[in-house]
């Protein structure tokens, strides 16, 4: 099986069990869920959801049917993997000493990360980009010692003016 | 209007048409049984024996209606007595309606006496659920859940309500409204007609989608007008009559000779409402290579899941069937249809049958000739599959068997729910001695209604199906299916209240049938003995093909 992974959205009903519903889909069906971000839109009543799903691709196209049956499920897409923007955000608590201070501010400088936390041996540095960038940093501050990190895994959106819903009538 | 949630309730299933639930009275659903008490003239409630009675009944009330079936339960151990009825109606597609009583909001999640998250429990087996918090949403959530469990491919939806929201005081409105945004699917015909057209060997094989979108004389009108021969999967054996010249009977793993042989010799295989189990197809890869596929089901997600077609349409069955009817011309093809006949008359075609005095198919046979055509139920196993080779199905939906989960001991609860939607009208139950000691205790329930049932129980002294395999793959090792069981049939029909007979050979048999049909008001039991050895042919082994067609 050409296993790769894929990015889907999801708009789905605010409301009691759904993320279990979308979850247990995905376990009941052999399906494992790579990376997972849920927020409320600008509608209250409606969350995004936005999943990184390790499958082939005729699986995916199964999947995403599976989904659009369940009942709180709006719409489910696959992202446009040439032509959409992917962001993630990270906290990281690195230990900080007199030292490594420079080459690590610098480092989180070239990232364009924040320093948003500062204790006297540890501070917090919050970064957002694409996953890769985020994995590079942490590959090049771990020599300084990581304590601790948060990631709150991928949120996408397409370019231009289509939008989930307009994707999902097409459908 | 202000009125309690269970009065609610009550007034939206007498609204909706649910005038005969099912279920089991309990602490977390008091407030509902009192409501139906009050209501006795207008909404008739059956209890069984057993909440997986109820479940099964109103599940069988469902399979032969096509109503849905309503069964309530208390929290804790009667909703999840549920679970195995709910599995079952979802792997078939069944419109259910299941409602739990909760403990009351502030006790849930504490672990109180009787709770469970049925919700939770039954997430991954079911088509939607609800878990109600306040009154004032159980008027929605009742009409949203009969829409859900009858619309698209149905299934169970389950309604969880606690007992404080039960007793809560909410707004009733009398005229109240409900619609669903309807959705306007544009199905483009033009690849599957071409495909129709191009076909000189063209093959239809029918699912229980057929029945569920009431589609059988339409599937007729098109099998004839573009000469195609009709096998079915286990549940849509009563797609078609059984004597018709293009009706194959059913196909795969026990399936006919015929209908497997065209399979592979179609150029074209049309899949209606079907979704290509696993006891269906045989070996994937290599069913199905030499002919093109055209699938038409109302699930897209049914599409390129199992394997994969050529082309598809969604939608009801029966309108996508009555527009290509009109779009396309008739196509008569003599030379495959003299195939075909060929086929169903071949030697390989006979269902072999062993020399034995009482067979399956004499009792069968006897069942439908001496008793008529009623609807039958069945339980699962070897008496399954006898039961849909033999009885000679002719009026759709009239028989009820558990097809996806393959649920032993469903045969009982679903003739009590065909005999309640009936109108107490005769209904046989088919079963084994290994199914029926799994939920025989709803004899007390047909007993209580005066039901005519006629249970044929199919007595090996043993797990037959299972015996079989052990017997074909197992080098008999007969583990735990030889059941030495020492059972009095005739004297347990008895002490429930019913009738029973024991019979060894036809003649027997004959008149303990002629008996049964003067009586009308309560069950009757004849206890068949078989042979041991009797097996179900022909069958394909697991992953086979027809050229591992075992014929007996």
């Amino acid at each position: 099986m050409n296993s790769k992974k894929h990015p889907i959205f999801l708009l789905v009903h605010n409301h009691y069990g759904v993320l279990t519903r979308v979850a247990g889909l995905f376990a009941n069906r052999g399906y494992n869920i790579e990376n997972l971000s849920v927020g409320c839109t600008e509608k209250p009543s409606i969350s995004r959801m936005t999943i990184v799903v390790d499958c082939s691709e005729s699986l995916l196209d199964q999947l995403l049917q599976q989904l659009r049956k369940l009942i709180d499920v709006i719409a489910a897409e696959r992202a446009d993997p040439f032509n959409s923007v992917s962001r993630e955000l990270m906290l990281v608590k690195i230990t900080h000493s007199p030292e490594s201070g420079g080459q690590l501010l610098e480092a989180i400088n070239i990232f364009r990360g924040r320093v948003v936390d500062m204790a006297p041996e540890s501070l917090i540095v919050e970064i957002t980009g694409e996953e890769d960038k985020l994995n590079a940093f942490i590959r090049y501050v771990e020599k300084f010692g990581i304590i601790e990190l948060s990631r709150t895994g991928l949120t996408i959106l397409d370019r231009g003016q289509v939008s989930l819903i307009t994707k999902s009538n097409n459908n | 209007m202000k009125l309690t949630g269970a009065e609610i309730l009550i007034r939206e299933l007498i609204a909706l048409g649910a005038n005969k639930v099912f279920g089991y009275p309990g602490g977390s659903v008091l407030d509902i049984y009192d409501m139906l008490y009050k209501n006795a003239t207008k909404i008739t409630h059956y209890i069984t024996a057993h909440e997986q009675g109820a479940v099964h009944a109103a599940d069988g009330y469902a399979r032969y209606s096509g109503k849905p079936g309503v069964v309530i339960a208390t929290s804790g151990p009667g909703s999840t007595n549920l679970v195995t009825g709910i599995a079952t109606a979802f792997l078939d597609s069944v419109p259910l309606i299941t409602i739990t009583g909760n403990v009351p909001t502030a006790l849930i999640g504490k672990d109180s006496f009787q709770e469970v998250n049925i919700v939770g429990i039954t997430m991954p087996i079911i088509k939607h659920s609800y878990s109600l918090r306040s009154a004032c949403d159980i008027q929605r959530v009742v009409r949203e859940a009969f829409y859900i469990a009858t619309s698209d491919r149905p299934g169970p939806v389950l309604i969880d309500i606690p007992k404080d929201v039960q007793q809560e005081l909410a707004d009733y409105n009398q005229n109240f409204e409900y619609s669903m945004p309807a959705k306007t699917i544009k199905i483009d015909l033009h690849n599957a007609i071409s495909l129709l057209l191009k076909s000189k060997r063209p093959y239809i094989y029918a699912g229980g989608g057929v029945l569920i979108s009431g589609a059988t004389a339409t599937l007729l009108k098109f099998a004839e007008k573009i000469s195609a021969p009709v096998s079915s999967s286990l549940m849509g054996v009563t797609a078609i009559p059984y004597d018709h010249d293009l009706a194959l009977g059913m196909a795969g793993m026990h399936g006919r000779y015929a209908a497997t042989k065209a399979l592979y010799d179609c150029d074209l295989l049309i899949a209606i409402g079907v979704r290509f189990s696993d006891r269906a197809t045989g070996n994937k890869d290599k069913f199905l290579r030499q002919c093109k596929v055209l699938q038409i089901d109302i699930d897209r997600a049914e599409i390129n899941k199992n394997i994969l077609v050529d082309e598809f349409l969604i939608g009801d069955v029966k309108e996508i069937l009555d527009s290509i009817l009109e779009l396309l011309p008739e196509n008569k093809n003599k030379s495959w249809l003299n195939h075909i006949t060929k086929l169903k008359n071949s030697h390989e075609n006979l269902l072999w049958t062993s020399n034995n005095s009482l067979t399956p198919k004499s009792i069968i046979e006897s069942v439908r000739s001496v008793l008529g055509e009623t609807p039958v139920s069945t339980d699962v196993g070897q008496h399954q599959m006898w039961t849909a080779q033999y009885y000679g199905f002719t009026k759709p939906r009239s028989f009820l068997t558990s097809g996806g989960l393959g649920t032993m001991g469903f045969g009982f609860g679903a003739a009590i729910g065909a005999c309640v939607a009936s109108n107490n009208q005769r209904v046989v139950l088919i079963t084994s001695d290994g199914s029926f000691h799994m939920n025989l205790n709803e004899l007390a329930t047909a007993v209580t209604y005066n039901m005519p049932l006629t249970i044929i129980l199919l007595d090996n002294n043993a797990l037959g199906m299972v015996r079989q395999w052990q017997t074909m793959f197992y080098e008999k090792r007969y583990s735990q299916t030889a059941l030495d069981r020492k059972t009095n049939y005739v004297l347990l029909a008895e002490s429930f209240g019913a009738v029973g007979f024991k019979v060894m050979n036809v003649h027997e048999l004959t008149v303990a049938l002629t008996k049964t049909n003067k009586i009308t008001d309560k069950p009757v039991l004849i206890h068949c003995l078989i042979n041991q050895d009797e097996n179900v042919f022909p069958m394909i082994p697991p992953n086979g093909t027809i050229n591992d067609i075992i014929i007996r």
